[in-house]
Protein backbone atom coordinates (compact mmCIF):
# COMPACT_ATOMS: atom_id res chain seq x y z
CA UNK A 1 0.00 0.00 0.00
CA UNK A 2 1.35 3.39 -0.07
CA UNK A 3 -0.28 6.95 0.40
CA UNK A 4 -0.20 10.28 -2.43
CA UNK A 5 -0.03 13.90 -0.85
CA UNK A 6 -3.67 14.22 0.05
CA UNK A 7 -3.77 11.46 2.26
CA UNK A 8 -0.35 12.77 3.87
CA UNK A 9 -2.38 15.69 4.68
CA UNK A 10 -5.41 14.35 6.05
CA UNK A 11 -3.28 12.49 8.08
CA UNK A 12 -1.23 15.07 9.49
CA UNK A 13 -4.35 16.93 9.99
CA UNK A 14 -5.47 13.87 12.19
CA UNK A 15 -2.32 14.08 13.98
CA UNK A 16 -2.29 18.11 14.38
CA UNK A 17 0.35 18.54 12.58
CA UNK A 18 0.46 21.89 10.38
CA UNK A 19 2.59 20.41 7.61
CA UNK A 20 2.89 23.19 4.03
CA UNK A 21 2.40 21.41 0.67
CA UNK A 22 6.47 21.07 0.31
CA UNK A 23 6.44 19.14 3.96
CA UNK A 24 3.60 16.90 2.41
CA UNK A 25 5.28 16.15 -0.93
CA UNK A 26 8.30 15.41 0.95
CA UNK A 27 6.81 13.34 3.38
CA UNK A 28 5.02 11.38 0.51
CA UNK A 29 8.23 9.75 -0.54
CA UNK A 30 9.70 9.11 3.21
CA UNK A 31 6.41 7.15 4.00
CA UNK A 32 6.20 5.13 1.38
CA UNK A 33 9.76 4.10 1.40
CA UNK A 34 8.54 2.88 5.15
CA UNK A 35 5.42 1.48 3.70
CA UNK A 36 7.41 -0.65 1.43
CA UNK A 37 9.41 -1.56 3.86
CA UNK A 38 6.67 -3.04 6.27
CA UNK A 39 5.13 -4.40 3.42
CA UNK A 40 7.34 -7.71 3.69
CA UNK A 41 5.13 -9.06 6.27
CA UNK A 42 2.60 -10.43 3.85
CA UNK A 43 5.02 -13.20 2.70
CA UNK A 44 4.23 -14.33 6.95
CA UNK A 45 1.32 -16.69 7.20
CA UNK A 46 -0.20 -15.33 10.32
CA UNK A 47 -2.98 -17.82 9.87
CA UNK A 48 -4.45 -18.60 13.45
CA UNK A 49 -1.61 -17.16 15.30
CA UNK A 50 -2.88 -14.90 18.16
CA UNK A 51 -1.80 -11.10 18.41
CA UNK A 52 1.01 -10.63 21.46
CA UNK A 53 -0.57 -8.91 23.79
CA UNK A 54 2.03 -9.08 26.63
CA UNK A 55 5.60 -9.87 26.31
CA UNK A 56 5.81 -11.34 30.05
CA UNK A 57 2.93 -13.36 31.01
CA UNK A 58 1.40 -11.94 34.20
CA UNK A 59 -2.09 -11.29 35.51
CA UNK A 60 -2.97 -7.47 35.50
CA UNK A 61 -2.36 -6.15 39.18
CA UNK A 62 -5.37 -4.21 40.33
CA UNK A 63 -5.87 -2.46 43.71
CA UNK A 64 -9.06 -0.90 44.95
CA UNK A 65 -10.61 1.74 43.90
CA UNK A 66 -9.62 4.61 46.10
CA UNK A 67 -8.18 8.23 46.40
CA UNK A 68 -3.94 7.85 46.74
CA UNK A 69 -2.93 10.84 45.39
CA UNK A 70 -3.78 14.53 45.20
CA UNK A 71 -3.98 18.14 46.34
CA UNK A 72 -1.49 19.23 43.82
CA UNK A 73 -3.20 21.37 41.45
CA UNK A 74 -0.02 24.12 41.61
CA UNK A 75 2.40 21.30 40.90
CA UNK A 76 0.32 20.09 38.25
CA UNK A 77 0.14 23.54 36.20
CA UNK A 78 3.57 24.53 37.10
CA UNK A 79 4.94 23.64 33.52
CA UNK A 80 1.93 25.11 31.92
CA UNK A 81 2.67 27.82 28.72
CA UNK A 82 -0.45 29.59 30.46
CA UNK A 83 -2.57 29.11 33.37
CA UNK A 84 -4.61 31.58 35.95
CA UNK A 85 -6.41 30.16 39.59
CA UNK A 86 -4.61 26.41 39.25
CA UNK A 87 -6.66 26.12 35.92
CA UNK A 88 -5.02 25.87 31.96
CA UNK A 89 -5.56 28.82 29.92
CA UNK A 90 -6.58 27.98 26.12
CA UNK A 91 -7.70 29.97 23.24
CA UNK A 92 -11.46 30.44 23.55
CA UNK A 93 -13.46 27.40 22.58
CA UNK A 94 -17.16 27.83 22.72
CA UNK A 95 -18.48 31.12 21.34
CA UNK B 1 47.41 11.04 42.38
CA UNK B 2 45.81 8.62 40.24
CA UNK B 3 43.25 9.98 37.37
CA UNK B 4 39.84 9.00 39.32
CA UNK B 5 37.70 9.70 36.31
CA UNK B 6 39.55 6.14 35.05
CA UNK B 7 38.44 3.76 37.93
CA UNK B 8 35.22 1.32 37.73
CA UNK B 9 31.73 1.76 39.66
CA UNK B 10 33.34 -1.68 41.70
CA UNK B 11 36.73 0.06 42.12
CA UNK B 12 35.39 3.37 43.19
CA UNK B 13 33.16 1.75 45.72
CA UNK B 14 35.79 0.18 47.38
CA UNK B 15 38.07 3.21 47.00
CA UNK B 16 35.68 5.28 48.77
CA UNK B 17 35.06 2.95 51.31
CA UNK B 18 38.59 2.76 52.25
CA UNK B 19 37.98 6.58 52.11
CA UNK B 20 41.44 6.59 49.52
CA UNK B 21 39.64 9.68 48.63
CA UNK B 22 35.71 11.39 48.74
CA UNK B 23 33.13 10.93 47.22
CA UNK B 24 33.35 15.28 46.12
CA UNK B 25 36.57 14.36 44.92
CA UNK B 26 35.37 12.33 42.63
CA UNK B 27 32.54 14.33 41.59
CA UNK B 28 34.87 16.99 40.83
CA UNK B 29 37.19 15.18 38.78
CA UNK B 30 33.65 14.07 36.51
CA UNK B 31 33.04 17.73 36.60
CA UNK B 32 36.02 18.88 35.42
CA UNK B 33 36.35 16.37 32.55
CA UNK B 34 32.56 17.32 31.59
CA UNK B 35 33.86 20.89 31.55
CA UNK B 36 36.52 20.38 29.11
CA UNK B 37 35.11 17.92 27.16
CA UNK B 38 31.25 18.77 26.51
CA UNK B 39 31.84 21.93 23.61
CA UNK B 40 33.44 19.00 21.83
CA UNK B 41 31.40 16.33 22.15
CA UNK B 42 27.56 17.69 23.45
CA UNK B 43 27.23 14.49 25.50
CA UNK B 44 25.45 16.79 28.17
CA UNK B 45 22.27 18.52 27.34
CA UNK B 46 22.08 20.40 31.26
CA UNK B 47 25.19 19.64 34.04
CA UNK B 48 23.67 19.71 37.74
CA UNK B 49 27.21 19.97 38.96
CA UNK B 50 26.15 22.30 42.56
CA UNK B 51 23.03 19.54 42.57
CA UNK B 52 26.54 16.73 42.16
CA UNK B 53 28.79 18.42 45.11
CA UNK B 54 25.53 18.57 47.28
CA UNK B 55 24.90 14.94 47.14
CA UNK B 56 28.51 14.09 47.49
CA UNK B 57 29.07 15.98 50.34
CA UNK B 58 25.91 14.06 51.81
CA UNK B 59 27.17 10.68 50.26
CA UNK B 60 30.91 11.47 52.17
CA UNK B 61 28.67 12.36 55.13
CA UNK B 62 27.21 8.51 55.06
CA UNK B 63 30.52 7.45 53.79
CA UNK B 64 32.60 8.63 56.71
CA UNK B 65 30.24 6.89 59.56
CA UNK B 66 30.58 3.67 58.08
CA UNK B 67 27.05 4.29 56.05
CA UNK B 68 25.75 4.35 52.61
CA UNK B 69 23.99 2.38 50.19
CA UNK B 70 25.15 -0.04 46.65
CA UNK B 71 26.10 3.21 44.86
CA UNK B 72 27.47 5.75 47.81
CA UNK B 73 28.83 8.75 46.30
CA UNK B 74 28.82 7.34 42.59
CA UNK B 75 29.00 10.24 39.99
CA UNK B 76 26.33 8.89 37.17
CA UNK B 77 24.82 10.65 34.24
CA UNK B 78 21.03 10.59 33.81
CA UNK B 79 19.76 10.20 29.73
CA UNK B 80 17.48 13.34 29.18
CA UNK B 81 14.32 10.70 28.99
CA UNK B 82 13.92 10.26 32.77
CA UNK B 83 12.20 12.94 34.67
CA UNK B 84 14.06 14.06 37.64
CA UNK B 85 12.66 17.04 39.90
CA UNK B 86 13.21 20.76 38.87
CA UNK B 87 15.95 19.26 36.04
CA UNK B 88 15.90 19.80 32.72
CA UNK B 89 14.20 16.78 31.79
CA UNK B 90 12.65 17.42 27.83
CA UNK B 91 13.67 13.73 25.62
CA UNK B 92 15.83 16.36 23.64
CA UNK B 93 12.83 17.72 22.22
CA UNK B 94 11.95 21.39 21.49
CA UNK B 95 8.19 20.67 22.40
CA UNK B 96 9.11 19.74 25.56
CA UNK B 97 10.91 23.45 26.37
CA UNK B 98 11.32 24.56 29.78
CA UNK B 99 10.10 21.35 31.37
CA UNK B 100 11.00 20.58 34.73
CA UNK B 101 8.92 17.80 36.42
CA UNK B 102 7.58 18.28 39.84
CA UNK B 103 8.12 14.43 40.48
CA UNK B 104 11.81 12.16 39.83
CA UNK B 105 10.72 8.66 37.91
CA UNK B 106 11.44 5.66 39.87
CA UNK B 107 14.94 4.54 38.32
CA UNK B 108 16.43 7.59 38.93
CA UNK B 109 15.20 7.38 42.44
CA UNK B 110 16.06 3.59 43.47
CA UNK B 111 19.88 5.08 42.61
CA UNK B 112 19.48 8.06 44.83
CA UNK B 113 17.65 5.89 47.28
CA UNK B 114 21.32 3.87 47.09
CA UNK B 115 23.25 7.00 47.31
CA UNK B 116 24.47 7.69 43.48
CA UNK B 117 25.02 11.15 42.98
CA UNK B 118 24.00 13.05 39.49
CA UNK B 119 26.05 14.77 37.45
CA UNK B 120 23.83 16.10 34.85
CA UNK B 121 21.27 15.32 32.10
CA UNK B 122 22.14 12.97 28.91
CA UNK B 123 21.79 14.14 24.62
CA UNK B 124 20.01 11.84 23.46
CA UNK B 125 17.73 11.63 19.85
CA UNK B 126 14.44 12.99 19.98
CA UNK B 127 11.91 11.25 22.11
CA UNK B 128 14.48 8.34 21.56
CA UNK B 129 13.38 7.66 17.94
CA UNK B 130 16.98 7.42 15.97
CA UNK B 131 20.05 5.60 15.99
CA UNK B 132 22.65 8.05 15.74
CA UNK B 133 21.54 10.60 18.33
CA UNK B 134 21.30 13.01 15.08
CA UNK B 135 17.88 13.72 15.74
CA UNK B 136 18.32 15.38 19.43
CA UNK B 137 16.69 19.17 19.19
CA UNK B 138 19.80 19.94 20.95
CA UNK B 139 22.19 18.71 18.31
CA UNK B 140 24.38 15.36 17.78
CA UNK B 141 26.47 13.51 20.42
CA UNK B 142 30.22 13.42 18.79
CA UNK B 143 31.74 9.36 19.59
CA UNK B 144 34.92 9.93 21.45
CA UNK B 145 36.01 7.31 19.12
CA UNK B 146 37.92 8.46 15.49
CA UNK B 147 38.56 5.72 12.83
CA UNK B 148 42.43 5.57 13.19
CA UNK B 149 44.06 8.28 11.22
CA UNK B 150 41.03 10.28 10.54
CA UNK B 151 39.84 13.15 12.49
CA UNK B 152 36.01 12.91 10.74
CA UNK B 153 33.16 13.23 13.65
CA UNK B 154 31.31 9.88 13.93
CA UNK B 155 28.20 9.23 15.32
CA UNK B 156 27.69 7.52 18.74
CA UNK B 157 24.92 5.62 17.75
CA UNK B 158 21.60 5.96 19.28
CA UNK B 159 19.38 6.81 20.99
CA UNK B 160 20.88 6.90 24.48
CA UNK B 161 24.40 8.30 22.25
CA UNK B 162 24.97 10.60 25.29
CA UNK B 163 24.84 8.29 27.75
CA UNK B 164 27.34 5.76 25.81
CA UNK B 165 29.50 8.94 24.76
CA UNK B 166 29.93 10.05 28.37
CA UNK B 167 30.73 6.63 29.93
CA UNK B 168 33.40 6.34 26.93
CA UNK B 169 34.97 9.60 27.44
CA UNK B 170 35.10 9.57 31.08
CA UNK B 171 32.16 12.20 31.64
CA UNK B 172 30.44 9.64 34.49
CA UNK B 173 31.24 6.60 35.82
CA UNK B 174 27.69 5.05 34.74
CA UNK B 175 25.02 6.51 32.95
CA UNK B 176 21.40 5.24 32.57
CA UNK B 177 19.72 4.48 29.29
CA UNK B 178 16.87 3.41 27.46
CA UNK B 179 15.98 0.76 24.95
CA UNK B 180 13.31 0.39 22.31
CA UNK B 181 14.64 -1.42 19.74
CA UNK B 182 18.29 -1.14 20.29
CA UNK B 183 18.77 2.19 21.87
CA UNK B 184 21.19 0.76 24.73
CA UNK B 185 22.76 -1.86 23.25
CA UNK B 186 23.82 -0.20 19.54
CA UNK B 187 25.67 2.86 21.02
CA UNK B 188 27.34 0.81 23.57
CA UNK B 189 28.77 -1.18 21.33
CA UNK B 190 29.25 1.99 19.49
CA UNK B 191 31.67 3.50 21.88
CA UNK B 192 33.26 0.59 23.62
CA UNK B 193 31.04 0.10 26.09
CA UNK B 194 28.76 -2.14 27.67
CA UNK B 195 24.73 -1.83 27.83
CA UNK B 196 22.49 -4.49 28.85
CA UNK B 197 18.26 -3.83 28.06
CA UNK B 198 17.25 -6.01 30.76
CA UNK B 199 13.95 -8.10 30.61
CA UNK B 200 10.20 -5.82 29.96
CA UNK B 201 9.04 -5.02 33.52
CA UNK B 202 12.43 -5.74 34.77
CA UNK B 203 12.32 -1.54 35.69
CA UNK B 204 9.81 0.34 35.88
CA UNK B 205 8.89 2.46 33.48
CA UNK B 206 7.44 5.50 35.79
CA UNK B 207 8.71 9.07 35.27
CA UNK B 208 10.46 7.54 31.58
CA UNK B 209 8.89 9.88 28.86
CA UNK B 210 7.19 7.35 26.67
CA UNK B 211 7.94 6.15 23.53
CA UNK B 212 6.31 2.99 22.68
CA UNK B 213 5.02 1.82 25.90
CA UNK B 214 5.29 -2.23 24.48
CA UNK B 215 8.64 -1.75 24.16
CA UNK B 216 10.01 0.85 26.20
CA UNK B 217 12.67 -0.50 29.14
CA UNK B 218 15.56 1.01 31.12
CA UNK B 219 19.11 -0.41 31.45
CA UNK B 220 22.39 0.97 32.29
CA UNK B 221 25.56 2.01 30.20
CA UNK B 222 29.12 0.79 31.86
CA UNK B 223 32.61 0.66 31.24
CA UNK B 224 32.32 -3.25 32.71
CA UNK B 225 30.13 -5.87 32.68
CA UNK B 226 30.40 -5.34 36.90
CA UNK B 227 29.55 -1.78 36.66
CA UNK B 228 26.73 -2.42 34.59
CA UNK B 229 25.30 -5.65 37.15
CA UNK B 230 26.38 -2.78 39.98
CA UNK B 231 23.80 -0.56 38.50
CA UNK B 232 21.36 -2.49 37.50
CA UNK B 233 20.66 -4.44 41.21
CA UNK B 234 20.06 -0.67 41.73
CA UNK B 235 17.57 0.73 38.79
CA UNK B 236 15.22 -2.27 38.74
CA UNK B 237 12.51 -2.76 40.75
CA UNK B 238 8.49 -3.50 41.09
CA UNK B 239 6.60 -0.51 41.33
CA UNK B 240 3.32 -0.20 42.34
CA UNK B 241 3.35 2.89 39.33
CA UNK B 242 3.99 0.67 36.71
CA UNK B 243 1.48 -2.09 36.76
CA UNK B 244 4.05 -4.21 34.03
CA UNK B 245 6.60 -3.70 36.03
CA UNK B 246 7.05 -7.35 37.37
CA UNK B 247 7.18 -8.65 40.77
CA UNK B 248 10.11 -10.71 40.62
CA UNK B 249 12.75 -11.14 42.68
CA UNK B 250 15.98 -8.73 42.06
CA UNK B 251 19.18 -11.11 42.45
CA UNK B 252 22.80 -10.17 43.10
CA UNK B 253 23.51 -9.68 39.42
CA UNK B 254 27.21 -9.62 40.22
CA UNK B 255 27.07 -13.11 42.15
CA UNK B 256 27.35 -14.16 38.04
CA UNK B 257 30.30 -12.57 37.55
CA UNK B 258 33.24 -14.80 37.16
CA UNK B 259 31.06 -18.52 37.58
CA UNK B 260 31.91 -20.93 35.07
CA UNK B 261 29.97 -20.95 31.72
CA UNK B 262 31.14 -24.71 31.48
CA UNK B 263 28.26 -26.56 30.10
CA UNK B 264 26.16 -23.58 28.93
CA UNK B 265 24.57 -24.09 25.74
CA UNK B 266 25.16 -21.09 23.76
CA UNK B 267 22.74 -20.39 20.61
CA UNK B 268 24.22 -19.39 17.27
CA UNK B 269 21.38 -18.06 14.85
CA UNK B 270 21.60 -18.78 11.49
CA UNK B 271 19.35 -16.10 10.55
CA UNK B 272 21.62 -13.49 12.05
CA UNK B 273 24.05 -14.37 9.12
CA UNK B 274 23.14 -11.42 6.55
CA UNK B 275 24.05 -11.03 2.93
CA UNK B 276 26.43 -8.28 2.61
CA UNK B 277 27.58 -8.30 6.46
CA UNK B 278 31.40 -6.91 6.65
CA UNK B 279 34.02 -9.34 7.54
CA UNK B 280 34.85 -7.61 10.44
CA UNK B 281 31.09 -8.74 12.07
CA UNK B 282 31.75 -11.86 10.82
CA UNK B 283 35.29 -12.18 12.36
CA UNK B 284 34.46 -10.90 15.32
CA UNK B 285 31.10 -13.46 15.72
CA UNK B 286 33.40 -16.16 15.22
CA UNK B 287 36.09 -15.03 17.93
CA UNK B 288 33.35 -15.00 20.57
CA UNK B 289 31.78 -18.60 19.23
CA UNK B 290 35.65 -19.26 19.95
CA UNK B 291 35.76 -17.32 23.44
CA UNK B 292 32.80 -19.39 24.47
CA UNK B 293 33.89 -22.89 23.57
CA UNK B 294 37.14 -22.27 24.85
CA UNK B 295 35.38 -21.71 28.22
CA UNK B 296 33.91 -24.99 28.06
CA UNK B 297 30.37 -23.87 26.65
CA UNK B 298 28.60 -26.02 24.37
CA UNK B 299 27.85 -24.05 20.64
CA UNK B 300 24.73 -25.14 18.87
CA UNK B 301 23.25 -24.06 15.68
CA UNK B 302 19.52 -23.09 15.63
CA UNK B 303 17.00 -21.72 13.33
CA UNK B 304 14.96 -18.45 14.49
CA UNK B 305 12.87 -18.10 10.55
CA UNK B 306 11.34 -14.76 11.55
CA UNK B 307 13.80 -13.08 12.08
CA UNK B 308 13.69 -10.64 8.98
CA UNK B 309 10.45 -9.76 10.27
CA UNK B 310 11.36 -8.68 13.19
CA UNK B 311 12.19 -4.86 11.91
CA UNK B 312 9.39 -3.87 9.51
CA UNK B 313 6.95 -5.18 12.83
CA UNK B 314 8.49 -2.77 14.90
CA UNK B 315 7.91 0.01 12.15
CA UNK B 316 4.95 -0.58 12.83
CA UNK B 317 4.65 -1.19 16.63
CA UNK B 318 6.90 1.40 17.61
CA UNK B 319 5.21 4.52 15.50
CA UNK B 320 1.52 3.35 16.47
CA UNK B 321 2.01 3.27 19.88
CA UNK B 322 4.19 6.69 19.72
CA UNK B 323 1.39 8.34 17.92
CA UNK B 324 -0.73 7.51 20.73
CA UNK B 325 1.76 8.55 23.18
CA UNK B 326 2.64 11.89 22.05
CA UNK B 327 -0.65 12.83 21.81
CA UNK B 328 -0.47 14.54 24.85
CA UNK B 329 1.74 17.16 23.69
CA UNK B 330 -0.21 19.88 22.40
CA UNK B 331 0.71 23.11 24.12
CA UNK B 332 -1.76 23.21 26.76
CA UNK B 333 0.23 21.96 29.94
CA UNK B 334 3.83 21.96 29.37
CA UNK B 335 6.11 23.12 27.04
CA UNK B 336 6.13 24.99 24.11
CA UNK B 337 3.09 26.69 22.56
CA UNK B 338 2.71 28.13 19.32
CA UNK B 339 0.04 30.60 19.26
CA UNK B 340 -3.14 30.24 16.63
CA UNK B 341 -5.85 31.43 15.41
CA UNK B 342 -8.06 29.15 17.41
CA UNK B 343 -7.14 25.92 19.47
CA UNK B 344 -7.10 23.08 16.44
CA UNK B 345 -4.27 25.88 14.71
CA UNK B 346 -2.95 26.52 18.32
CA UNK B 347 -2.41 22.21 18.52
CA UNK B 348 -1.05 22.07 15.08
CA UNK B 349 1.61 24.88 15.01
CA UNK B 350 2.89 23.78 18.30
CA UNK B 351 3.60 20.58 16.96
CA UNK B 352 4.74 21.28 13.68
CA UNK B 353 7.14 23.71 15.44
CA UNK B 354 7.76 21.54 18.43
CA UNK B 355 8.84 18.06 16.79
CA UNK B 356 11.48 17.51 14.51
CA UNK B 357 11.45 15.67 11.66
CA UNK B 358 12.17 12.10 12.34
CA UNK B 359 9.70 12.32 14.98
CA UNK B 360 6.79 13.89 12.94
CA UNK B 361 7.29 10.98 10.48
CA UNK B 362 7.23 8.38 13.21
CA UNK B 363 4.03 9.68 14.44
CA UNK B 364 2.51 10.38 10.72
CA UNK B 365 3.11 6.99 10.31
CA UNK B 366 1.48 5.67 13.52
CA UNK B 367 -1.57 7.46 12.89
CA UNK B 368 -1.83 6.33 9.05
CA UNK B 369 -1.86 2.29 10.63
CA UNK B 370 -4.45 3.32 13.14
CA UNK B 371 -6.48 5.14 10.99
CA UNK B 372 -10.05 3.31 10.70
CA UNK B 373 -9.46 0.75 8.00
CA UNK B 374 -6.24 -0.21 8.68
CA UNK B 375 -5.77 -1.46 11.70
CA UNK B 376 -6.05 -5.17 10.69
CA UNK B 377 -3.54 -4.81 7.80
CA UNK B 378 -0.88 -3.42 10.05
CA UNK B 379 -1.10 -3.08 13.50
CA UNK B 380 -3.07 -6.81 14.08
CA UNK B 381 -0.74 -7.93 11.93
CA UNK B 382 2.46 -6.93 13.54
CA UNK B 383 1.21 -8.03 17.03
CA UNK B 384 0.82 -11.03 15.16
CA UNK B 385 3.77 -11.46 13.93
CA UNK B 386 5.46 -10.46 17.20
CA UNK B 387 4.03 -13.69 18.36
CA UNK B 388 5.62 -15.62 15.92
CA UNK B 389 9.29 -13.92 16.49
CA UNK B 390 8.65 -14.35 20.33
CA UNK B 391 7.83 -18.67 19.29
CA UNK B 392 11.08 -18.30 17.60
CA UNK B 393 12.91 -17.85 21.13
CA UNK B 394 10.91 -19.86 23.48
CA UNK B 395 11.33 -23.06 21.39
CA UNK B 396 15.15 -22.10 21.39
CA UNK B 397 14.42 -22.24 25.21
CA UNK B 398 12.55 -25.15 25.00
CA UNK B 399 15.76 -27.17 23.24
CA UNK B 400 17.97 -26.33 26.15
CA UNK B 401 19.62 -23.06 24.80
CA UNK B 402 20.78 -20.94 27.74
CA UNK B 403 21.64 -17.89 25.99
CA UNK B 404 21.95 -16.70 22.21
CA UNK B 405 25.14 -14.96 20.55
CA UNK B 406 24.88 -12.36 17.78
CA UNK B 407 26.94 -9.41 16.68
CA UNK B 408 25.52 -6.49 18.46
CA UNK B 409 25.66 -3.83 14.82
CA UNK B 410 25.51 -4.63 11.55
CA UNK B 411 28.92 -2.19 11.00
CA UNK B 412 30.91 0.28 13.39
CA UNK B 413 30.24 3.54 13.69
CA UNK B 414 29.30 6.31 10.90
CA UNK B 415 30.39 9.78 10.37
CA UNK B 416 27.75 12.53 11.17
CA UNK B 417 25.61 13.53 8.40
CA UNK B 418 26.27 10.50 6.15
CA UNK B 419 24.51 11.20 3.15
CA UNK B 420 23.88 7.41 2.29
CA UNK B 421 22.25 6.93 5.75
CA UNK B 422 20.00 10.30 5.16
CA UNK B 423 18.83 9.41 1.92
CA UNK B 424 16.74 6.83 2.75
CA UNK B 425 14.89 6.98 6.40
CA UNK B 426 15.08 3.31 6.28
CA UNK B 427 18.67 2.50 5.33
CA UNK B 428 18.99 3.68 9.41
CA UNK B 429 16.34 1.67 11.20
CA UNK B 430 18.32 -1.11 9.35
CA UNK B 431 21.42 -0.51 12.48
CA UNK B 432 18.87 -1.77 14.93
CA UNK B 433 18.29 -5.39 12.74
CA UNK B 434 19.93 -7.55 15.43
CA UNK B 435 18.68 -5.70 18.70
CA UNK B 436 15.03 -5.08 17.60
CA UNK B 437 14.13 -8.68 17.97
CA UNK B 438 15.41 -8.49 21.40
CA UNK B 439 11.95 -5.80 22.68
CA UNK B 440 9.78 -7.56 20.36
CA UNK B 441 9.91 -10.72 22.37
CA UNK B 442 10.90 -8.52 25.50
CA UNK B 443 13.95 -10.35 25.99
CA UNK B 444 17.15 -9.31 27.79
CA UNK B 445 19.83 -8.49 25.74
CA UNK B 446 23.46 -7.05 26.57
CA UNK B 447 26.21 -5.66 24.34
CA UNK B 448 29.66 -6.46 25.13
CA UNK B 449 32.49 -4.93 23.43
CA UNK B 450 34.42 -7.58 22.03
CA UNK B 451 37.04 -6.09 18.97
CA UNK B 452 38.01 -3.53 16.55
CA UNK B 453 37.08 -2.77 13.31
CA UNK B 454 39.69 -2.94 10.78
CA UNK B 455 39.66 0.99 11.19
CA UNK B 456 40.55 0.74 14.98
CA UNK B 457 36.26 1.29 16.05
CA UNK B 458 34.67 -0.32 18.87
CA UNK B 459 32.61 -3.42 17.76
CA UNK B 460 30.17 -5.14 20.14
CA UNK B 461 28.50 -8.86 20.77
CA UNK B 462 25.30 -9.60 21.49
CA UNK B 463 24.29 -12.05 24.09
CA UNK B 464 20.35 -12.63 24.17
CA UNK B 465 18.35 -14.32 27.14
CA UNK B 466 15.35 -16.10 28.60
CA UNK B 467 13.01 -14.14 30.98
CA UNK B 468 14.71 -12.48 33.81
CA UNK B 469 17.61 -14.36 33.13
CA UNK B 470 19.61 -10.93 33.27
CA UNK B 471 22.00 -13.18 35.63
CA UNK B 472 23.30 -15.58 32.64
CA UNK B 473 24.05 -12.50 30.58
CA UNK B 474 26.49 -10.75 33.07
CA UNK B 475 28.18 -14.64 33.69
CA UNK B 476 28.78 -15.47 29.37
CA UNK B 477 29.06 -11.33 29.11
CA UNK B 478 32.22 -11.56 31.66
CA UNK B 479 33.31 -14.28 29.55
CA UNK B 480 33.70 -12.51 26.51
CA UNK B 481 34.69 -9.02 28.35
CA UNK B 482 37.64 -11.46 29.66
CA UNK B 483 38.93 -12.33 26.55
CA UNK B 484 38.28 -9.59 24.44
CA UNK B 485 40.28 -6.82 26.98
CA UNK B 486 39.08 -3.45 27.06
CA UNK B 487 38.58 -1.08 24.89
CA UNK B 488 39.77 3.17 25.66
CA UNK B 489 38.87 5.49 23.14
CA UNK B 490 42.27 7.63 22.27
CA UNK B 491 42.02 10.92 23.85
CA UNK B 492 41.76 13.97 21.07
CA UNK B 493 39.29 15.90 23.17
CA UNK B 494 39.44 18.14 26.45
Amino acid sequence: MSVDTNTVKRVAKLARIRVSDDDATRMTGELNAILGFVEQLDEVNIEGVEPLTSVVEQTMKKRADGITDGSKASDIIRNAPASEDNFFMVPKVVE
Amino acid sequence: MTDLTKLTIAEAREGLKKKDYTSLELTDAFIGNIEAANKQLNAYVAVTADKARDMAKASDAKLAKGEGGALEGIPLGIKDLFATEGVHTQACSHILDGFKPAYESTVTSNLWADGAVMLGKLNMDEFAMGSSNETSYYGPVINPWRKKGSNQDLVPGGSSGGSAAAVAARMCMGATATDTGGSIRQPAAFTGTVGIKPTYGRCSRWGVVAFASSLDQAGPIAHTVRDSAILLKSMASVDAKDTTSVDVEVPDYEAAIGKSVKGLKIGIPAEYRMDGMPGDINNLWQKGIDWLKDAGAEIVDISMPHTKYALPAYYIVAPAEASSNLARYDGVRYGLRVPGKDIAEMYENTRAEGFGEEVKRRILIGTYVLSAGYYDAYYLKAQKVRTLIKRDFDLAWQNGVDAILTPATPSAAFGVADQDLHSDPVKMYLNDIFTVTVNMAGLPGISVPAGLSEDGLPLGLQLIGKPFEESTLFQVGHVIEDAAGSFEAEKWWG
